[in-house]
């Protein structure tokens, strides 16, 4: 459980007592944890709701008669709304991780694990199966008392019902979720009519395994030993990070007591050692214990512990958020929050801000065209009749745009250089064409010694001077 | 195996295999319980630097099932496939077979729609746009590297878009071509002829096509080329689809028409070769590459 990794041993200690068999791998413990309402789970909530409305509808969405968002790996284009990205675009897709990296550091510099706590798929499939969980076998005392219970119709039943819900839900995602990288009405009718393909299907009871697997059974176990980010976010902390804490000063020495009693005559700090903070916690540990790594920022303990604070008539946020320095230094909430404001965040801000606008400005410049020239590497120069010496290219021209369009294609460089045969071209919507070309030069000019020269190839689009893409190349002379 | 001589190697990597695999086993049981000192079982037992213990933080019961199911799993995987010396597997699997299944898997799929090209005529085929789309990628893949990617050939590989043959243009003759190949010989006259002499051929040559040339050259040419050259290229000098020899009275050439190049090639001959195709491509594909080979110099070729 919760502890750190060394101890100091004592002289004493050492060497003494009979030797006792101790097992290296432990059992897993079953955590059940206790519903909770408050003001933090109603965040969660709506988070649940947002990232799920999110995921579930946006694969149904359509744009220009297409599905609006659809990652398609075998055709190698990606859409996203009006934008169409090619492999080639790939610089977009480090810009958006770097994006997602640098507002995780800056979300855990501010407040701890806000990413594990509302939007993390592990956190959000786990709160929905608990719910299905809760709805079927009740709240924690019950599911106790069920599991415990011996072998009955009710229990089959509920346990049954249970599972049937949590593998339809799993099923549902992995469908949604492969979806997004294959067209999903087609997909839907092909599920419909068992006739998905070998790799579809395997996939989908992939991703629903893992959903199943994940939120219903392995849960905490997930964040605890598997989650790599669970181990380097206290790198990301520091002194004014807001974290979920314990009030020890206020709330110790613990005790129960009579609602209506003068503790503090009787030496008892606010906690009345109910033990909700603990019955809530998904991850089932004792907050009370100080922050530790097992720790998903959730607030469930917050919640929980407000709610008995009400019912006592104590004043709320004996758990709070708050930071060590606050802790310490006793400072109170506006001095608290105006560390937020500190060099830290205020670096990660100014980096974010700066990358959002460059690919902002990047995306909104982007010219939807693509040009690669492919020089014939073994015919190197040939003479044509007329004493011109002709090289052969092949042009890529990839239109990426949603419409066809027709593209001028002219060469400079080396003086009185042409291309041979004609220079326009049609490229299909969100297609490429491989264009076999010839420039020609003029031989007989003697300052053209055999050699190499750099030539560069233009396309332009005939409708939009403003679509062009130019590319270097070489034209060798011999 | 065969570059192993004896057996011996077999059994060397079977054993270090197998001992490994279960040495992990028999190590993982080990290293899942200790015997620890009775008053700090919350302690691994280790003691460093006189005073500093480990907690014990152990790692779930499921986590150290997994170690074991990679064992299991090891096992399996060898007694199916191919990892213990020379065992086959049980599956029988192999590199090649795969290969060999992968293939018989495409002809199955593309097959059909190949056959279905190889029956038309040819000349019909070499105005189908989808065919030659077909034609095109075979000849981007294998005869773009000499013919260049336009056909437009180059010095030594022939232009194949100028409707000028060496073996003829004949839709059949081009198959052949390109299942058999062609081997085109010309002999070195340089030693036969001398320096003056091959000169004097060479200007008569010039002149063929229409050259200026030494007219006095040119006469002693012509007797030159009506003993040896007649032979091959003939005797109107407008060459022999039979044998390869190229046509001398058009300003077609396949190593260059100036005169230092055309003494050259006479002197000491050339050697053309194009290899046959018939073990790499089926003869469906070569007929779709024929069409479009033929098309390159009768209409349009595909993409425009």
């Amino acid at each position: 459980m919760a502890q750190p990794s060394l101890k100091v041993i004592t002289k004493e200690q050492q060497g003494s007592g009979e030797s006792v068999e101790q097992a290296l791998y432990e059992v897993r413990r079953k955590i059940y944890p206790r519903a909770v309402r408050g003001w933090f789970a109603a965040w969660r909530w709506a988070l649940v709701w947002a990232t799920q409305l999110l995921f579930y509808g946006g694969a149904w969405l359509t744009w220009n008669g297409r599905q609006a968002v659809l990652f398609e790996i075998a055709q190698r284009k990606f859409y996203i709304f009006g934008l169409v990205f090619w492999p080639q675009d790939i610089i977009y897709l480090t810009v958006l991780l770097v994006i997602a990296a640098l507002s995780l550091f800056l979300f855990t510099a501010i407040a701890g694990r806000l990413w594990c706590g509302y939007a993390c798929p592990q956190t959000v499939y786990t709160e929905i199966f608990l719910w299905v969980e809760k709805l079927i076998e009740g709240d924690r005392a019950k599911r106790i008392r069920l599991d415990r219970s011996g072998l009955s119709l009710e229990k089959f039943l509920r346990k049954g019902a249970k599972h049937a819900v949590w593998i339809a839900l799993a099923l549902w995602t992995g469908f949604t979720f492969v979806g997004y990288f294959t067209p999903i009405r087609a997909l839907w009718h092909d599920v419909w009519s068992a006739s998905t393909g070998p790799w579809a299907t395997f996939w989908i009871l992939f991703y629903g395994f893992a959903t199943y697997g994940n939120a219903g059974w392995m849960r905490e176990q997930v964040c605890k030993y598997m989650c790599p980010y669970a181990r380097f976010q206290s790198a990301m902390f520091d002194r004014d990070t807001l974290i979920i804490t314990y009030d020890p000063e206020r709330g110790e020495p613990r005790g129960p007591r009579a609602r209506n009693i003068d503790y503090r005559a009787k030496g008892l700090g606010d906690c009345v050692d109910c033990g909700v903070c603990v019955q809530v916690c998904p991850t089932g540990i004792d907050i009370r214990n100080g922050l530790q790594y097992e720790c998903i920022g959730c607030a469930a303990c917050i919640d929980g512990c407000n709610q008995v604070m009400d019912k006592m008539g104590y004043s709320r946020g004996l758990i709070r958020y708050s930071t060590e320095h606050a802790m310490e230094n006793k400072l109170g909430r506006a001095e608290m929050f105006r560390r937020v404001f500190r060099p830290r965040s205020l670096i990660y801000i100014a980096i974010l801000v700066g990358i959002v606008v460059a690919a902002g400005v990047s995306l909104a410049l982007r010219v939807p065209l693509k040009l690669d020239v492919i020089r014939d590497r073994a015919a190197i120069a040939r003479e044509v009749a007329g004493g011109e010496i002709e090289n052969v290219y092949r042009l890529q021209i990839i239109n990426t745009t949603e419409k066809a369009r027709r593209f001028e294609i002219s060469v400079s460089g080396l003086h009185d250089i042409h291309l041979a045969g004609p220079a326009e071209v049609e490229v299909g919507a969100a297609s490429s064409l491989v264009e076999p070309l010839k420039a020609r030069v003029h031989a007989e000019r003697e300052h053209l010694t055999p050699g190499t020269y750099r030539i560069e190839f233009e396309v332009r689009a005939l409708d939009d001077k403003r679509v062009k893409a130019e590319e270097k190349s070489v034209f060798i002379v011999r | 195996m065969s570059q192993f001589s004896s057996s011996f190697w077999d059994f060397y990597i079977s054993i270090i295999v197998l001992v490994s695999v279960i040495a992990c086993g028999v190590f993982l049981k080990m290293q899942s319980v200790r015997k620890v000192a009775g008053d700090s079982t919350e302690t691994t037992g280790h003691t460093w630097d006189e005073d500093l213990g480990e907690y014990n933080n152990p790692l779930p019961r499921w986590w150290m099932w997994l170690f074991y199911i990679t064992i299991v799993f090891a096992l399996v995987y060898l007694a199916l496939y191919p990892g213990l010396g020379s065992w086959k597997g049980l599956l029988g699997w192999s590199e090649v077979g795969q290969l060999k299944q992968e293939e018989a898997r495409a002809d199955a799929l593309y097959g059909p729609i190949f056959d279905k090209y190889a029956k038309e005529d040819l000349v019909a085929l070499a105005k189908d746009p989808r065919a030659l789309a077909i034609g095109q990628k075979l000849f981007l893949n294998n005869c773009a590297q000499c013919h260049a990617s336009d056909g437009g050939g180059s010095r030594g590989f022939p232009n194949l878009t100028d409707n000028d043959w060496l073996y003829g243009g004949e839709p059949k003759t081009i198959e052949q071509t390109i299942t058999n190949g062609r081997n085109g010989v010309m002999p070195p006259w340089g030693p036969v002829l001398g320096a003056e002499g091959v000169k004097d051929a060479a200007a008569y040559v010039i002149s063929l096509s229409g050259g200026a040339a030494d007219s006095i050259r040119v006469a002693r040419g012509r007797e030159i080329f009506a003993k040896n050259c007649f032979a091959c290229h003939g005797a109107d000098a407008k060459g022999n689809h039979a044998i390869g020899a190229p046509n001398l009275t058009d300003k077609t050439w396949l190593y260059g028409g100036g005169e230092p190049t055309i003494i050259e090639t006479i002197t000491k001959g050339r050697q053309g070769h194009m290899p046959a195709w018939k073990g790499t491509l089926s003869p469906a594909k070569i007929h779709l590459l024929a069409a479009y080979v033929y098309s390159l110099s009768h209409g349009a070729p595909p993409g425009q």
